[in-house]
């Protein structure tokens, strides 16, 4: 599914340059619970960047789904991110204008769904998360787990091979931690790719399978 | 997906719907971006109005007036010459009329006059009604040069002159004070300084330049040969009013017409003060010229503040994108491609300009049409309006707006190139 091979990136900070990843090796099958750990500053966020197509890489290869990503134009990296993948964030991320529903069904709409047809399968999702009675809230009427299951939910809607989930639980306290947890490992079990970035150990232990970016 | 590629920005219900939901749940802010445009636009508008109308409150009282016109009136010498001493009254005759007509190509339409001086008390009878008018004797060539309409009855014609008739015009509020309301003065006889005359029309005057004094609505006007018999002037003309034949400067006119009648007359050539004239075509230009220049001042001052209102807006939005990075940065990573998001701004920003514009175009157009009802009632009232219908017209209105609609489009093209140049990823972390 995901195939990094020697993977550098560095930063160009002034007249110095960054070198923050350091040839990267990666291998990721589909269906596999994986989470990058290491320290902050460490590069995890980047690398979860250009897992997500989200930024460029130096030098090396990456295989996503067969396909080398490699230079692409922001629109066939739209493409691929609007079909491959999901995200779910740290800081949730939500639209803050939009009800949750609205917020769920955005993806479709970068897919051209109708209105009508992307409300009622929102709706779907939010219920799956438990949060149908939800649907009209905007995300400051939320608590943190709601608007993370809400966030959930969006990654969800166009049906991704994979979901990158940036510290998902870093925002929230233990229990809803262990709910959301619960919920990603469920989403696994339907055969989605499940990558997350955390430094929390008891998080990482819940994976199949970690990944330290040193 | 493709199907946010390609569909016209128009017809793309659903971009219009995130658009004004997008614009409805940021009312501030959109507001705060759509005042500066209707501001620039409804100044624009309204300062060309008051502009407009300023020059036709002037010029609609002075535009019926022949341009080419010039006038000529005697002073007492001030040169003595050919035995005659300094100080010398004189008048132009008959025979100046007689002469300038057949001698001077150049004349189109030649008027003598002849002033009814207005004596202390009332001069104008009618059975218990009398009223105080300004008397003139004029040709009616005179009808041609400052504009008169008939609003009941006839102007005076050449067999009115020829056979001397004792007929008059009369001006509207000659009939208000010498008639009752649904009284038809029409064929009904006036008792003028002592002679009587019957009233053949009511006459308007189309502008308000006045030469000889006194107020246009109350003047009464008689034939010029009639006036010279009944009231002994012998064959004396007080004043001269001509026009200039097409390709004729009336300047050049006028210069001629002095020399000629200081030659007839006796008067020494270099005498500044002994004929009097002037010409209009000179007052036009005066007019014309501070017209052209209140307009240029109103345009630069419109569009001024016009493009004041369009780099505001530019600006807002690039506030906007900063604090709408992460929202795009959202829409990026869940699969908007940049297209999708400069398609959205600006279309975004092209809709507030253009509906800022338009409200401020139709307030702008409505005040001055409320305006304009104003001065009408006034107008009707009988006040002097040197402010008079305030007007702004369709090809300016729409070009105003197409430079709005360009306007909105780089004030929004702007902030999204910088809005897409920033990377999802960093936009996301922005606010940590």
């Amino acid at each position: 599914m995901i195939s990094l091979n020697s993977i550098h990136k560095s930063y160009a900070m002034g007249s110095n340059s960054l070198h923050v990843l350091k040839g990267i090796n990666l291998e990721i099958e589909q269906g596999e619970f994986v989470s990058i750990m290491g320290s902050s500053g460490s590069g995890k966020s980047t690398l979860l960047n250009i897992l997500g197509i989200l930024d460029n890489y130096d030098e090396g290869s990456y295989h996503l789904n067969g396909t080398l990503i490699k230079n692409m134009s922001e629109k066939q990296a739209a493409k691929l991110r609007n079909e491959l993948l999901g995200f779910v964030f740290q800081s949730f991320n939500l639209i803050s204008f939009k009800n949750a529903m609205e917020n769920v069904a955005l993806p479709l709409y970068y897919q051209g769904v109708s209105r009508k047809k992307r409300n009622i399968i929102a709706l779907e999702y939010l219920d799956k998360m438990g949060l149908l009675e939800w649907a009209n809230h905007l995300p400051s009427e939320m608590s943190g787990g709601q608007k993370q299951r809400v966030a959930i939910a969006r990654s969800l809607i166009s049906k991704p091979k994979i979901i990158f989930a940036d510290e998902p639980t870093g925002a929230l306290d233990s229990v809803t931690s262990i709910e959301v947890m619960e919920i990603l490992k469920e989403i696994n079990k339907e055969g989605i790719t499940l990558i997350i970035v955390t430094h929390e150990h008891d998080i990482a232990a819940m994976t199949h399978k970690i990944i330290r970016v040193e | 997906m493709e199907g946010q590629g390609g569909g016209f920005v128009m017809f793309d219900l659903d971009l219009w719907n995130e658009i004004i939901s997008a614009l409805r749940k940021n009312r501030m802010r959109s507001f705060m971006t759509a005042f500066g445009v209707f501001w620039g636009i409804f100044m624009l508008i309204l300062m060309s109005g008051a502009g407009k109308a300023l020059e036709n409150g002037v010029l609609d009282g002075v535009r019926a007036f022949a341009t080419n016109s010039a006038f000529f009136w005697t002073e007492r010498t001030s040169i003595p010459y050919a035995g005659f001493q300094r100080g010398r009254r004189w008048d132009y005759d008959n025979d100046d009329i007689k002469y300038l007509r057949d001698n001077v190509k150049e004349i189109e339409y030649l008027s003598p006059r002849l002033f009814g001086w207005q004596q202390n008390g009332d001069n104008t009878v009618r059975g218990e009604r009398t009223g105080s008018f300004q008397m003139f004797g004029d040709y009616p060539d005179y009808f041609k040069i400052d504009r008169w309409t008939p609003v009941k009855g006839r102007l005076m014609n050449e067999i009115d002159i020829l056979q001397k008739r004792k007929v008059c015009n009369i001006g509207e509020r000659v009939v208000e004070v010498l008639f009752d309301k649904d009284e038809d003065p029409i064929g009904q006889y006036l008792k003028i300084s002592g002679v009587y005359f019957q009233v053949i029309g009511v006459i308007h005057a189309e502008t308000r330049i006045n030469i000889g004094g006194g107020k246009k609505e109350e003047t009464i006007i008689i034939p010029f040969s009639t006036m010279q018999s009944a009231y002994n002037y012998g064959n004396r003309v007080h004043f001269f009013s001509v026009t200039s034949k097409k390709g004729n400067k009336v300047s050049d006119l006028e210069a001629k017409l002095q020399r000629i009648l200081k030659e007839r007359h006796k008067v020494a050539p270099d005498d500044l003060q002994a004929v009097g004239s002037f010409n209009i075509e000179k007052e036009f230009v005066k007019f014309s010229a501070l017209f052209l220049g209140i307009q240029v001042l109103t345009w630069i001052v419109g569009l001024g503040t016009l493009l004041a209102g369009i780099i505001g807006v530019s600006n807002i939005m690039l506030v906007i994108i900063k604090e709408r990075t992460q929202e795009i940065g959202i829409q990026r990573a869940i699969g908007a491609t940049p297209a999708v998001i400069i398609k959205h701004i600006v279309a975004e920003s092209v809709f507030l300009t253009v509906m800022a514009g338009y409200v401020g175009l139709s307030l702008g157009v409505g005040i001055l049409e409320i305006l304009n009802q104003i001065l009408i009632k006034s107008a009707d009232s009988g006040s002097e309006l040197f402010f008079r219908n305030p007007e702004i017209n369709l090809g300016m209105a729409l070009a105003a707006l197409g430079v709005l609609v360009i306007a909105g489009m780089f004030a929004g093209l702007i902030p999204a190139k910088r809005a897409i140049s920033i990377k999802p990823i960093d936009a996301l972390r922005d606010e940590k």
